[in-house]
């Protein structure tokens, strides 16, 4: 038997790219993208006016025939609305907009230099079964309203009198749905939503040769801005993780229906953030803790910035062709120029009791830039023996003391373990030059 | 209590003070000064042009509260423009004595239409700032016994009655219509703007008459064409149909004892009287 993903979007295959850009605002160091988080889904919402793409990204990672996906739609959909995208896009959006540690050096507190060294950063490392008997669907109520192959896979476009005529027809045909699921198709169907149904078709897949499964994306006009959660919280096992992108021409995007907020960002943290690993547990766990400190009913916004730029990069912009092919219909200037396209990245984990209604969105006209960046600040290491040294060191010691703090106060971490690994021991002492040393110092 | 006013303003600028510190709204304390400078400003330059009087610097406030509340908007002249139509409005739509709109709902859909660079966050409120304000509200209508509070009792149970009931026709679990209930905004709109005695039909079935409009307006706006701020658009529609409905529905008019008199000497009354006025107009902005 299929196993049914009941979800708006699947979760997300990510490969690592290489960003190798450096940034005015501190030197780029690396970033924590969405492979952080186990069962994140992805969705790219592409909207203007009424006009909406949507792109559903999954890593599902079992064998293809068990992959099935049952998403409501508002609307029919014909089969030019419906298109197989390119992963590496939806991965390319991720890398552009993932939260990003920077790195500044301090100078030599005895030099009077303002230059600042400029580097290179490094570089771092995202069907279906026909339906056994026409007499027996009718008879359960089920219309299916379109057959479509596109791609590796058979679509679907059903729409049914009763849920639980769908249900019956779903579970004969294979689709593991579970318990509960038949009310949340009942008040669906009661809106006169329709049911994208996708399933692999292998013969396709073996002809087209992809390992992987693309991201399905579906283009269509309703003025419902949403999000369907409530299916994919019916089997839900613990609280899920969601990424939303939205591209939109005007600027930042929010929920309307809960609470939109900022992630912590531009602050300093201790150094050791950025040896293997650090830097993701630490996002892992300020999430983590961040959720917790808003009871869980929040939508968190990672990133927010006008596409034709940024600053640091942890990516490259997208380009004109990358935007188009991730659903993009708009264009501002001329053809060979990037459209006016403003990203929203935001970051959601939801279960039935915190969120139980579905995400509705309105664009605003805010294009105020917003960015998850974490700066690390390395002391100066070299020889310093001047009177403003000792001072200087006094002042690392008190930065890296609230460094600390804010780390343990960001992640839940004891305070004792972060000093330990930020080798932070006593407060070294300032003592003031004698005056006559002042008198005739070189 | 000597003025409900007093009371509002306390519990707006508590919010405000909540809402900046605690839940990230999106003002500054700088655009907080600048809004309600400028409806103080503007209320003192209108009251002197149309009065003159002392200025109504209470109803002015309540209306910049709200304005620091709701509307958003990155560009600091729009802010101060929003805020000088929000009390200008008062004094240029006026039919027999009253004002067509409320202030803060009129100033906001101005801007709405005016201009694409404003917004208003209705997602903005946690659930503190909401069973907070929920308290203060209905502490407000008990304290101050309002007669007027009738259009907010009609307005809620309208409302109420639209959500939980499609989603009893939907089969949705009664925790979407509750959570759709949980709005600091929904809140303000019931227990500020509706309310709002000047704007609000004379006669009892008029203004549940009136109140049931605005909710069915409302819900449609925001669950049936899937738009935004289907609250302030409905009031604004509505309030328009307000001389209509007077006219329709004539009322006894006992709460207007003192509207024989001119607007300006209604201001003037002295505080005594200007408490049972209040009273009487119930628990809204009581702007003039």
């Amino acid at each position: 038997m299929r196993r049914l993903l009941l979800s708006a979007a699947l979760v997300s295959i990510v490969a690592w790219s290489t960003p190798t850009l450096s940034g005015f605002c501190g030197f780029y160091v690396c970033k924590a993208d969405s492979k952080l988080f186990n069962q994140a889904s992805q969705v790219v919402l592409v909207r203007d006016g009424d006009r909406t793409v949507l792109t559903m990204v999954n890593d599902f990672q079992g064998s293809p025939k068990e992959f099935a996906v049952v998403v409501p739609v508002p609307t029919f959909l014909k089969r030019e609305q419906i298109h197989v995208g390119d992963k590496a896009l939806v991965d390319h959006l991720d890398a552009y907009s993932a939260p990003r540690l920077v790195e500044y050096h301090d100078d030599d507190p005895c030099r009077m230099t303002t230059a600042e060294a400029f580097a290179a950063a490094a570089p771092v490392p995202m069907l279906m079964k026909q339906a056994r008997d026409e007499g027996r669907r009718r008879s359960l109520g089920v219309t299916i309203e379109a057959t479509y192959t596109v791609g590796e896979y058979d679509i679907l476009i059903l729409s049914a009198k009763e849920s639980a005529g769908l249900e019956i027809w779903l579970r004969e045909n294979g689709y593991r749905i579970p318990a509960g699921a038949s009310e949340v198709l009942a008040s669906y169907l009661k809106q006169n939503v329709r049911f994208f149904v996708a399933k692999v078709n292998l013969k396709e897949q073996a002809k087209l040769g992809f390992t992987y499964l693309r991201p399905l994306q579906v283009a269509f006009e309703s003025p419902k801005f949403m999000l369907p959660l409530r299916l994919g919280m019916v089997n839900a096992n613990g609280p899920q993780d969601l990424i939303v992108y939205t591209l939109t021409r005007r600027g930042r995007v929010e929920t309307t229906n809960y609470r939109t907020v900022k992630l912590p960002s531009d602050m300093d943290l201790p150094v050791y953030l950025k040896d293997r690993g650090e830097f993701a547990k630490f996002y892992k766990a300020m999430f983590t803790r961040q959720v917790e400190k808003h009871d869980g009913r929040v939508v968190f916004t990672e990133y927010a910035w006008d596409m034709r730029w940024c600053d640091p990069c942890a990516a490259d912009p997208l380009s004109g062709d990358e935007l188009r092919n991730l659903g993009v219909f708009w264009q501002d200037g001329a053809a060979s120029q990037a459209p006016n396209v403003y990203l929203t990245r935001l970051h959601v984990r939801y279960d039935g009791a915190h969120f139980p209604e579905d995400l509705v969105f309105q664009e605003t006209p805010d294009r105020s830039n917003f960015q998850g960046r974490f700066v690390l600040r390395h002391p100066f290491t070299g020889t310093a023996a001047c009177d403003a040294a000792a001072t200087y060191r006094r002042s690392v010691w008190d930065r890296q003391q609230q460094e600390a703090q804010r780390l343990a106060s960001l992640t839940g971490w004891s305070l004792a373990e972060i000093r330990t690994k930020m080798r932070l021991g006593d407060p070294p002492p300032v003592e003031p030059a004698a005056w006559w040393q002042r008198i005739w110092k070189n | 209590m000597a003025d409900p006013r007093l009371y509002q303003i306390g519990v707006l600028s508590g919010l405000l003070v909540y809402g900046m510190a605690g839940l990230d709204f999106e003002i500054t304390v700088p655009r907080a000064v600048l809004l309600l400078g400028t409806v103080l400003a503007t209320q003192a330059l209108c009251d002197r042009i149309d009065g003159p009087r002392p200025v109504n610097w209470k109803s002015a406030l309540i209306s910049g509260l709200s304005l620091c509340l709701l509307l958003r908007t990155n560009r600091p002249g729009l802010a101060v423009l929003a805020a000088v139509v929000t009390i200008a409005a008062k004094f240029l739509f006026r039919i027999h004595r009253k004002h067509l709109f409320n202030p803060t709902n009129g100033g906001i859909v101005a801007m709405l239409l005016l201009t694409d660079q404003v917004w208003v966050s209705p997602g903005q409120w946690g659930s503190v700032a909401f069973f907070g304000f929920l308290m203060a509200c209905l502490g407000g209508l008990v304290v101050n016994r309002a007669s007027r509070s009738d259009v907010t009792y009609a307005f809620i149970a309208a409302y109420c009655a639209l959500i939980f009931g499609r989603s009893l026709y939907l089969g949705e679990p009664m925790t979407i219509p509750v959570h759709r209930l949980q709005s600091g905004a929904l809140l303000l709109f019931t227990f500020f703007m509706i309310s709002d005695p000047k704007t609000t039909p004379d006669s009892r079935a008029g203004r549940v008459l009136f109140a049931a409009l605005v909710a069915f307006s409302a819900w449609y706006v925001q669950f049936r064409l899937f738009r935004t701020n289907g609250l302030l658009w409905s009031l604004a529609a509505w309030s328009m149909a307000v001389p209509l409905i007077d006219r329709l529905l004539p009322g006894t008019r006992y709460t207007w004892t003192t509207q024989s008199l001119p607007q300006q000497t209604v201001v003037r009354t002295t505080p005594s009287t200007e408490g049972a006025r209040d009273r009487s107009w119930g628990w809204g902005p009581t702007t003039s």
